[in-house]
């Protein structure tokens, strides 16, 4: 009976993993990833993925995850069908941010320490450049038409605008203190910034560079100092941007059309980072202090759920 | 190797460098009487964190076309301050980093030379300097001792300690924060309810086991003890050896800081782990006001796009100036008395407490105004 009940459990997960969309979310203080079936609100599976992992991101096939295991000084290439580690990239010290190109086949790092941006070649495992950059790059994102990569410097206060094909910095926009994450629209035309000790939301105009829109993103009865926004998305459509206000405990709605923010929606605590779901009907948060996530219906804007998932939630991503 | 050639590509197109000129200005300082070895004495204290912060605006200068240089002056033991200044501080020169104590602070504020300059006090904590008998050309980057009071105050009322018992050393240091003390009391409805001065004697019959129990027995119904002891003579002998087990808090205990070792939040353990590797110690408070002294020129200077003095001055001073301080809220400077508003961090020595200010003491502009002076009770007249 209980060999029956099991299979039949692992027969749902594989189920589950196979048919539903499936979040994953890395786990800073559990050296784990929480896997997750948003539709049903439940926490599937944990697995050991090495020490503090924090950046995540997936591959274009979805074939694989990527997770930096931060105090492991690795990126980690899971397996999504076995979940198991198949392989690392030479990241540098104490990793914590990347993005994937497009095609998914170069990676590019963020240094924290080192003040700069490591490009490695997935295929090769091989760095084929490093990029000095301001003080305390974490934040990077590149355009979906792989033209930019761009860097945020945190105490630099700088967003560095990398060419994909020179690898070489040519440009540097000044921004609010303490840029956090970066956001391209799908058009590849805006570069969403949110500043973190400005509490505010830039919008970059990449043609020119410049910053076009600064929101402030003032909620009303919650002193100044708590409003510390850090992840930011954009969606397809490019009606609506989304942020996580960190320990103000909201995601911010704006109006990507005309930049005014709509509504500010309570979720867990310490809410870090976003991802869409696939259709984007749904909004998923990794709230670090509450140790959940908290799943937003975007026809509504409204939180219909938190899932606990382990402790220090930090990234998260969605394979359809 | 290449990687190099990108911010040289940029530097070409910003045209002409502009330069910034900083001094570093310090005493020698005589290696002072120590109760324990834990804490070895470091001269340099303050110099590594301007170094640190002089590294990162130049990595930024180089993407704005801005370079800054740091000159190092250390006057010897005896040596004449004023005569040092006059010297070795070029005309060029606008902005001095002064760890110095409150006199010879003074000393170099009134001389003629500075008065086109601006200096950076990352040493003191008196309030009068902030108060009748603040100057112009002074910017103050660590939070004085009322700010510090106010600070474990706003604590001790939030866990309802409200009686005090304070214990002040002999110093005239630690006659000033009794003062401050004194008056956080009153400004947050706490009660000194008893207080006594400590007074060393070398007695050999007088040992810390012996004598702390008699001199806390006759105190009754106290629930924190607040002890001044800057100098560090007798304040760590207090804790559980007092009559009756209370917690000690003040210049040992819990103390009242701008930066401490256990400090790793809003991404602190960054400047933490940098400043380690560099200097193979642990931050300190004069490190880490001399970085945000260079900190503030290199964010002014690369915000207006400018070297030139009054410019950068007056930015320093404007409501537009915000720095960044791994605090987790944004630093800037007291218009009424150069003081720079900052939380203050509350640290038992392996254990970081809680961050004034305390949830929950509010105020008009910012909450961080709640800490020491504010603009209706500044008494400082110099500032423009």
């Amino acid at each position: 009976m209980k060999t029956w009940l099991l299979n039949l459990s692992l027969c749902l997960f594989f189920m589950g993993i196979a048919h539903a969309e499936t979040v994953f979310v890395s786990l800073e203080k559990d050296n784990a990833l929480a896997i997750v079936d948003p539709i049903k609100g439940v926490l599937l599976k944990t697995i050991i993925v090495g020490q503090r992992p924090r950046g995540i991101t997936i591959s274009p096939d979805y074939k694989h995850l990527y997770v930096a295991t931060s105090d492991d000084d690795t990126i980690k290439i899971i397996d999504i069908k076995t979940l198991k580690e198949v392989g690392r990239l030479p990241s540098g010290e104490d990793p914590e941010t990347f993005a994937l190109s497009p095609k998914g086949d170069r990676l590019y790092v963020s240094n924290e320490d080192d003040s700069m941006v490591t490009v490695i070649d997935i295929a090769s495992k091989k760095v084929l450049k490093t990029i000095k950059v301001g003080v305390e790059p974490e934040g990077i994102a590149v355009s979906p038409d792989n033209k930019w990569v761009v860097s945020a410097s945190e105490t630099t206060n700088m967003v560095h605008w990398i060419n994909t094909q020179t690898l070489e910095i040519v440009e540097n926009t000044l921004v609010d203190p303490r840029p956090r994450a970066l956001h391209f629209s799908a058009d590849s035309k805006q570069l969403w910034v949110t500043s973190e000790m400005a509490g505010t939301l830039m919008v970059l105009d990449v043609a020119t560079k410049k910053i076009i829109k600064n929101i402030a993103l003032t909620i009303q009865g919650v002193s100044r100092d708590k409003i510390l926004p850090v992840g930011v998305v954009v969606d397809k459509k490019g009606d609506y941007a989304y942020v996580a206000m960190g320990s103000a405990n909201r995601v911010a709605v704006v109006n990507a059309k005309t930049f005014t923010v709509e509504k500010f929606l309570l979720v867990g605590q310490r809410v870090w980072n976003l991802a869409f779901s696939p259709d984007q009907q749904r909004l998923y948060t990794t709230n670090g202090t509450s140790h959940d996530m908290s799943i937003i219906d975007l026809k509504n804007h409204k939180v219909t759920k938190s899932v606990g998932v382990g402790r220090y939630p930090w990234g998260v991503v969605v394979k359809p | 190797m290449l990687s190099l050639s990108a911010p040289s590509l940029c530097l070409a197109k910003a045209k002409t460098k502009q330069i910034i000129k900083i001094a570093y200005f310090s005493q020698k300082r005589a290696v002072p009487a120590a109760l324990s070895n834990l804490d070895p004495f470091i001269q340099n204290k303050g110099m590594s964190g301007a170094k640190i912060a002089l590294e990162e605006n130049n990595t930024t200068g180089k993407f704005t076309g801005q370079q800054y240089q740091l000159t190092n002056i250390v006057v010897p033991i005896k040596g004449d301050i004023k005569k040092a200044f006059v010297n070795h501080v070029s005309a060029d020169t606008h902005f001095v980093v002064v760890n110095l104590p409150v006199v010879k602070l003074k000393q170099l504020a009134d001389l003629k030379a500075s008065q086109q300059k601006l200096l950076f006090d990352v040493n003191t904590r008196d309030d009068g300097l902030r108060g009748q008998q603040c100057r112009a050309n002074v910017l103050h980057l660590q939070p004085s001792r009322a700010m510090r009071a106010d600070a474990l105050a706003q604590f001790m009322l939030k866990k309802r300690w409200k009686k005090w018992f304070l214990v002040t050393g002999p110093l005239d240091n630690d006659r000033l924060y009794a003062e401050a003390f004194k008056r956080s009391a009153k400004k947050f409805g706490l009660k000194i309810i008893a207080e006594k001065k400590w007074t060393h004697t070398h007695d050999a019959r007088r040992t810390a086991q012996s004598d702390i129990p008699v001199f806390t027995q006759d105190i009754k119904d106290y629930d924190v003890l607040v002890v001044t002891d800057e100098k560090g003579v007798f304040g760590e002998y207090l804790s559980y050896r007092t009559w009756m087990p209370r917690p000690v808090i003040g210049t040992q205990g819990l103390i009242a800081t701008s930066w401490h070792a256990t400090h790793e939040q809003w991404g602190a353990v960054q400047i933490q782990n940098r400043f380690k590797e560099m200097t193979g110690r642990i931050m300190q408070e004069a490190d880490y006001g001399a970085y945000l002294a260079i900190k503030a020129i290199g964010e002014a200077s690369v915000r207006i796009k400018t070297n030139q003095f009054l410019p950068i001055k007056s930015y320093l001073l404007s409501d537009k100036f915000v720095l960044q301080g791994y605090k987790g809220k944004s630093l800037s400077f007291r218009q009424w008395n150069g003081q720079l508003r900052q939380p203050i961090l509350l640290a038992a020595p392996r254990s970081l407490v809680s961050v004034a200010p305390v949830e929950g003491f509010l105020h008009p502009k910012t909450e961080l105004d709640t800490l020491g002076f504010d603009a209706p009770e500044a008494r400082c007249e110099k500032k423009q």
